[in-house]
């Protein structure tokens, strides 16, 4: 299949797959096994300037798009779903930046991310999942600090990142329009980290809790206006789902090409398992719906770089379709592998404890297919007031 | 730091082979690549760059295809390249290579610094950094495995070499040469921004009148060995399968080990 | 020199285009023309039906007053290295086919000794630096030293170890005496029509043996891969003339300067010494398994290798790994444990005289060169043998 990419995508793709197979591959299985933080991959990510792509030129980026930060997140996903949603959190962390920050705060914070320094988007709490209205974070104006306190839950890239984009009730009586983003840095008095969870799949990954003690911020430290919050937290994930189809894409298509790879060499009854009905059937079925997903995930970025307003609607469903396609994908991937599959020796069991995550976070599916459910109905609303 | 480089473009090795039959060389679907210690002497040079600021150029002999490999040097980060290309290097063994390698390397004016890869993967000889050395009268030690010291002021560098026995803490003054083993560092990844550059940077290349050199010290009349047979090694291996339980199969290898004279211990 | 093809005699068959492993012979019109790939090593020549093609030598003085065979005595901390042996044996051999002298070269401090070894082990002369000077290896000293030598005494055949030592000084020797030098071989002769050494050596990682000659320089030096060749018999009693070289030379002036020397702890057996080499793989699973090799390879008396994917792994230390990357090794017995066999590996261990492998993998590549396999669970099998070995 060709995406006619430019001479510049295939050059990120190609770098990419590149740093994914030479330095990731060797690590994925022990960094998995021991719940090991990729430190050493996120500084050759940031050496190859994959932290820069979709960061203007004028804070040091590469001044490209969300398609291009999804091809570099597809090829690293191929290899490693725990590195890439490493890689692909930090880029979600800088979204609240990237669209609403002052002049002052991008040119404070962009080209550090640009050069590498992980950000980390915080808005998960106990009380506030799907739920996201339920935050009970809260941020209070003394003098010229915002003071915060309560805790995040769940933070990828907890503990290991500089700069978090944090969500906070500042007027609770004001409901939807409470809530507030602000940037909070590794360091700050009053923030902490509690404990790291042990998680299912991408295990690499760093998963934990933010702990906002009387921390105070200088006021700068808000993007944007007060009470901004929930619509900052909805044009990130506009932007960002994407980037979980991409993760989502390259996790199926890495166990996909695990599963033909063992199709053709395992013999039983005389034949290489592949020569069976069942077998190719169950191949056919994987090959199809991951090319299916890469053409939305593809399409749907390509058109939110275009500049498109109302993207919700594909935005939610390059996030729901793929994530489904990859638990679909790689648990078929384990089913073909047979026993080897249940092996940790073999790398497809990873995957599909993985990709389970990927139904999860960002929005659940349920969440994603409310969003395109009410979005349809809203687009049906409209066209029938115009006739 | 002024820090050259030289590279050598190699075919992919694991794919060269002789055809038994017509003693031919079997070039289909051989890639080329750079040679893979000429990587460490890079990122060698990289940390020094990072370290002292200054530049760092690649250098390299061979046929006009060899600029792919010092565009890929770019994408890493070296900073300028130079192909020393002309049909009467052609066919030169590692004088007539050190010879015209000292030649671009004068072309190139000053340096403080020479690394090489300890050898390349297609000749296997290792001799064409200390040859490079002796042809510039500057001071070498191959086989570096740690840089300890590197005093830009005082013009001296204190390294660690690997010896069959173990290694050696030797000092050199600068200008000099040293060769790298893989233990020195790991190379970085290339980086979007290098390979931006490596596309567009333009590739200096320098001939035999360019050099001013020698035309009986390149090439092949510049080589005083020449090839004159090659052959495929004998196939190796007697490939007997020694199966059974555990316990019979190391009985069985014993025995036979005996037999073949190898083991030392329990040999009567 | 140059190839010479009588376009008059040439028939245009292509026989030479066939034959040529560089593929530098082309079919242009309707006779054969060489290109630069051609390096003269004469396939052509032998191949063409209608002897079109030779090769034009030019008339070379080169062998006016050289003779003899010399071999470097290479010697660690006092003592002489194994090697020194084998090239006196090998040195023997080709100085008696060609009926000269056969000289051992040696430097060092407080060494003055194992010039004793060098007679018993063949040497009809020594030449004999010791200075406390060059009590440390240094290249400069050593090549510089060695170069004012060859040029005062002209041999016409100086043959070295291709130890790190060799092979680090022995190229500047040669380089400042604008004579050839062959890396590595694994195969030295003479050829009796003109007394030419031919050496042999692998070339492309040992896919492939190439044979090489120096025809118009001298020397001809040849560095020589260590654990190949034989040494002669010793001698006990036997002697020779012992030639004190004076070290000083003008214009020989050290800018090297050794401090000091890190020796290899880790280790009783240095893997370029040793007869049997026990080696690790991927296939180990961990660490942990280089614990099981070491106990063989204790028990053997024998060296512990390593592939490039256990030391990439860093299960073991990089001075271990043996391969293209790595370091080369001539053993008698070369036991793999959990090493595929990837032709990166095979380039550093092929010429071992027997090679064993155990992989639980029957198709691994390494089986295609082992003399012994055993397919199955290392894990179970080391054990075995070991425990069969103890008895």
């Amino acid at each position: 299949m060709d995406y006619f990419l430019t001479e510049d995508q295939l050059m990120i793709q190609d770098l990419a797959r590149q740093i994914a197979e030479e330095k990731v591959l060797p690590v994925r299985a022990e960094l998995d096994e021991k719940e090991e933080f990729p430190r050493d991959l996120m500084k050759h990510f940031a050496e190859a300037d994959l932290f820069r792509l979709n960061i203007p030129e004028a804070y040091d980026g590469m001044g490209l798009g969300g398609f291009e930060h999804a091809l570099a997140v597809e090829q690293v996903s191929r290899v490693c779903c725990g590195v890439a949603c490493t890689y692909a959190a930090s880029g979600l962390g800088a979204y609240p930046l990237l669209l609403f920050g002052s002049e002052d705060q991008k040119k404070k914070y962009l080209p550090q991310i640009a050069d590498g320094k992980l950000g980390a988007f915080a808005l998960t709490e106990s009380t506030a999942g799907s739920d996201a209205g339920g935050i009970q974070t809260r941020a209070v104006l003394e003098g010229d600090e915002y003071v915060l306190n309560g805790t995040k839950q769940w933070i990828t890239n907890a503990g290991e990142a500089d700069i978090y984009s944090v969500i906070a009730l500042t007027d609770p009586s004001r409901g939807p329009r409470g809530a507030s983003f602000f940037i909070v840095e590794k360091g700050d008095p009053g923030f902490s980290f509690g404990k790291r969870e042990k998680k299912m799949g991408i295990r690499c990954s760093a998963t934990g809790e933010l702990i906002f003690n009387n921390c105070r911020l200088p006021s700068d430290r808000l993007l944007s206006k007060e009470g901004l919050g929930f619509i900052i937290a909805m044009r990130t994930f506009d932007k960002s789902r994407p980037g979980v189809g991409a993760q989502a894409v390259g996790l199926a298509q890495g166990a996909l090409e695990a599963a033909v790879d063992y199709a053709r060499t395992r013999v039983q009854f005389g034949h290489p398992i592949i020569s069976f009905q069942a077998i190719q059937h169950m191949l056919a079925d994987m090959a199809a719906s991951v090319e299916a997903a890469r053409a939305l995930v593809y399409a749907v970025a390509r058109f939110i770089d275009s500049g498109a307003k109302e993207v919700s609607k594909v935005s939610a469903m390059a996030k729901v379709f793929p994530s489904d396609v990859a638990m679909k994908v790689t648990t078929d991937a384990v089913q073909i592998f047979g026993g080897s599959g249940y092996m940790r020796d073999y790398p497809v069991e990873k995957m599909m404890r993985d990709a389970k995550i990927l139904q999860i976070y960002e929005g659940t599916n349920q969440i994603q297919r409310n969003v395109i459910g009410q979005e349809l109905h809203k687009e049906f609303g409209r066209r029938s007031r115009k006739k | 730091m002024k820090i050259i480089v030289c590279i050598k473009q190699v075919p992919d090795t694991k794919n060269v082979r002789l055809d038994p039959a017509t003693n031919t060389l079997k070039r289909e679907g051989v890639e080329s690549m750079v040679n893979p210690f000429d990587l460490y002497a890079m990122e060698t040079a990289l940390r020094l760059k990072d370290q002292f600021g200054g530049t760092v150029t690649a250098l390299t002999m061979g046929p006009p295809q060899a600029e792919s490999a010092l565009r890929e040097m770019v994408e890493y980060g070296v900073d300028e390249t130079a192909l020393l290309s002309d049909r009467a290097f052609a066919g030169a063994d590692t004088w007539a290579t050190s010879y015209t390698l000292a030649k671009g390397v004068k072309k190139l004016g000053g340096f403080d610094l020479i690394v090489c890869g300890k050898q390349a993967v297609d000749g296997d000889t290792a001799q064409v950094g200390p040859g490079l050395a002796e042809q510039l009268d500057i001071p070498y030690v191959c086989f570096v495995r740690r840089l300890i010291e590197v005093d830009h002021q005082t013009r001296r560098m204190v390294v660690e070499r690997l010896m069959d026995d173990g290694s050696e803490v030797v000092e050199i003054p600068l200008p000099a040469l040293i060769t790298v083993v893989k233990e020195i560092n790991e190379p970085r990844v290339p980086s979007l921004r290098g390979k931006m550059k490596a596309k567009k940077i333009a590739v200096p290349v320098y001939g035999l009148q360019d050099l001013a050199a020698d035309p009986d010290r390149v090439g092949l009349a510049g080589s005083p060995t020449q090839v004159v047979q090659v052959f495929a090694p004998q196939p190796r291996g007697t490939r007997v399968r020694l199966d059974g339980r555990p316990e019979e199969q190391a009985e069985r290898l014993i025995e036979a080990l005996k037999k073949d004279k190898v083991l030392t211990i329990g040999a009567e | 020199m140059s190839l010479l093809i009588d376009s008059d005699l040439c028939t245009g068959c292509g026989a030479c285009v066939e034959a040529c492993p560089f593929g530098a012979v082309e079919i242009i019109g309707e006779t054969a023309q060489a290109n630069e790939k051609c390096n003269l090593c004469g396939a052509c020549v032998e191949a063409c039906p209608v002897e079109a093609i030779s090769i034009d030598k030019k008339e070379a003085k080169a062998d006016d007053g050289y003779q003899g065979v010399w071999v470097f005595a290479e010697q660690r901390r006092g003592r002489l290295a194994g090697v020194s042996f084998e090239l006196l044996g090998e040195g023997r051999r080709l100085a008696d086919k060609l009926g000269v002298s056969l000289s051992a070269v040696l430097f060092g401090h407080r060494v003055r000794e194992e010039a004793g070894r060098l007679f018993a082990y063949g040497a009809d002369r020594v030449y004999l630096a010791d200075d406390p000077s060059l009590d440390a290896f240094t290249d400069d000293l050593y090549g510089g030293l060695l170069t004012a030598l060859i040029r005062e005494r002209r041999p016409e055949i100086v043959l070295c170890g291709a130890t790190s030592l060799g092979r680090s000084f022995f190229p500047k020797a040669a380089n400042a005496l604008n004579t050839g030098l062959t890396a590595d071989c694994t195969g030295l002769d003479i050829r009796e029509a003109d007394r030419l050494l031919l050496q042999t050596r692998p070339a492309f990682g040992g896919n492939i043996m190439a044979t090489i000659l120096c025809p118009n320089r001298r020397p001809q030096m040849a560095t020589v891969r260590p654990k190949v060749m034989r040494p002669g018999p010793c001698r006990e009693g036997r002697t020779g003339e012992l030639v004190e070289v004076e070290p000083s030379r003008p214009g020989l002036v050290p800018k090297t300067r050794f401090i000091e020397f890190i020796e290899d702890l880790s280790e009783k057996v240095h893997l370029a010494e040793a007869d049997i080499i026990v080696a690790g793989g991927r296939g180990l699973g961990s660490a942990k398994g280089f614990d099981l090799l070491r106990e063989l390879a204790e028990l053997l008396g024998g060296a512990l290798g390593a592939s490039r994917g256990a030391v990439d792994a860093e299960w073991i230390s990089y001075a271990h790994q043996v391969g293209q990357t790595g370091k080369t090794v001539s053993p008698k017995l070369y036991i793999a444990c959990g090493i595929s066999g990837a032709v990166q590996h095979l380039v550093g261990m092929q010429s071992a005289d027997v090679i064993v492998a155990v992989n639980n993998d029957p198709g691994a590549p390494i089986f295609d060169v082992a003399d012994y396999g055993l397919v199955g669970d290392l894990y179970e099998i080391i054990p075995a043998v070991i425990n069969q070995l103890q008895r």
